[in-house]
C-alpha cells in the first residue's frame, strides 16, 4: 500500500469514528434527560464533530483530488465507512449511551497521547487539540458510569447490561491491519497493541469503583475495518446525508 | 398502596455556580445549575456557563446553604443607611496628583 493511501485510510478511520459516535451524541439534543445533561452531550458532540472535521480535512488535501470534508463525511455509503462497531450503535437509555461514550473515550484519550508523537505533523497537531477535549468527555462519561453503577438497584442493573451489550465490541478499537502496518513503520501510526492493557486497566478500575462486572469470554465482534458494519449504520447514514444528498451543494 | 398525594421530590439539588472571568479577579454568580452531587454539578457548571470562554475557575455552591435575607427585612436591613452620607467617601479633598479614583 502507498503511503498517501495508507495516511488517507488512517485519518478516515478516525474520522468516522468520531463523526458517526458524535452524530448518536446529537440525536440526544433535546431529549437530555435533564437541561444540563442535554448541553453537556451536545457539547460533547460538537467536540468530536470537529475532531472529525480535523481529519476529514486532512484526509482530503493528502488525497489531493479535490474532494471536500463534506464529500467524505455525506457522499460515502455503509461500506465505505471505517468507524468502530461500537461509535453506531444506538443510543438506548442514558446509561447505555454514557457506557458507549466511556468505552470510546477511554480509548480515545490513550490513542491520542500517542498521537501526539506521530511523525506526521498534521496528526500530531489534531492530536493536541483533541486530546483536551477527550480528557474532558472521559471525566465526564466514568464519572456518569461510576454513579449509575454504584447508584439504585435499577440503574446498576441496566447499566450493567449495558456494559454486557457494548463489551463485544471493545476488542474491535485495537484491531489493525495493513494501513498501520505501513504507518507504523515510519512512526506514523499508533501501535494499538501498546495501549490496550493500559485502557483496560483504566476501564476496569472506573468499572470497579462503579461496582461494575467486566464480562468474560464474550465474543468479540469485528469487521468496521473492512466496511461490514451493523444493521445501525445505514439508518444513521441515511438520516445524517439526506439533506446533502438531496440538494447537493446546499448551503445552510 | 403508594401514598401519591405527596409525590416524591426527584430533582436534583440546586446549586449556585460561580465564575471567575479570569485569574486574579473575583468570582462572581452566574445562575445555577441541577446536579446530585458537587463533582457533576461542576461539569454541569462548565457545560452551561463556560462554552465560550467566559471563566478560568469555577465554584458551585449547594443553594441550600446560601442564607439569603428576605424581601421583609428589606426596611429594618437596608433602609437605615439612607441619611447616613458621612459613609460614602465624599467628603474628601483629593490631591489632583491622585488619578484613577
Amino acid at each position: 500500500m502507498e503511503m498517501k493511501e495508507a495516511i488517507f485510510n488512517y485519518c478516515l478511520r478516525y474520522a468516522d469514528s468520531s463523526l458517526i459516535i458524535g452524530h448518536r451524541l446529537s440525536e440526544w439534543c433535546g431529549h437530555g434527560p435533564i437541561l444540563e445533561e442535554d448541553i453537556a452531550m451536545t457539547n460533547v458532540a460538537l467536540d468530536l464533530v470537529g475532531q472529525s472535521r480535523s481529519f476529514y480535512q486532512y484526509a482530503a488535501k493528502v488525497e489531493g483530488k479535490d474532494r471536500t470534508e463534506d464529500d467524505l463525511a455525506y457522499l460515502r455509503d455503509e461500506r465505505e465507512y471505517r468507524n468502530t462497531l461500537l461509535t453506531e450503535q444506538p443510543n438506548g437509555d442514558f446509561g447505555q449511551t454514557m457506557m458507549r461514550q466511556f468505552l470510546f473515550d477511554s480509548f480515545q484519550v490513550l490513542f491520542f497521547e500517542k498521537l501526539k508523537e506521530s511523525k506526521d505533523e498534521d496528526m500530531s497537531a489534531i492530536a493536541f487539540k483533541s486530546i483536551k477535549e477527550s480528557k474532558y468527555h472521559l471525566r465526564h462519561s466514568s464519572q456518569w458510569v461510576i454513579r449509575l453503577g454504584d447508584g439504585t438497584e435499577e440503574s446498576h442493573q441496566r447499566i450493567q447490561n449495558s456494559l454486557e451489550d457494548l463489551w463485544r465490541f471493545s476488542d474491535e478499537l485495537f484491531e489493525m491491519n495493513e494501513i498501520d502496518e505501513v504507518l507504523i513503520k515510519d512512526g506514523i501510526a499508533v501501535d494499538l497493541s501498546t495501549i490496550k492493557d493500559h485502557w483496560m486497566q483504566n476501564v476496569v478500575d472506573v468499572l470497579a469503583e462503579a461496582t461494575l462486572n467486566v464480562p468474560e469470554d464474550t465474543f468479540m465482534a469485528t469487521g468496521s475495518r473492512e466496511g461490514k458494519h451493523s444493521e445501525h449504520l445505514g439508518y444513521l447514514l441515511a438520516e445524517m446525508q439526506v439533506l446533502p444528498r438531496t440538494y447537493p451543494g446546499a448551503k445552510w | 398502596m403508594t401514598d401519591t398525594s405527596k409525590p416524591e421530590n426527584k430533582e436534583w439539588p440546586l446549586w449556585e455556580v460561580f465564575l471567575q472571568p479570569k485569574s486574579g479577579a473575583h468570582h462572581a454568580h452566574v445562575g445555577s445549575v441541577h446536579a446530585p452531587d458537587a463533582e457533576i454539578a461542576l461539569q454541569n457548571a462548565r457545560d452551561v456557563y463556560t462554552r465560550r470562554q467566559e471563566g478560568t475557575c469555577i465554584w458551585v455552591v449547594p443553594a441550600e446553604a446560601i442564607t439569603s435575607s428576605q424581601p421583609d427585612d428589606e426596611n429594618s436591613f437596608f433602609d437605615p443607611a439612607d441619611d447616613k452620607i458621612y459613609r460614602h467617601p465624599n467628603f474628601y479633598t483629593l490631591p489632583s496628583e491622585v488619578k484613577g479614583l
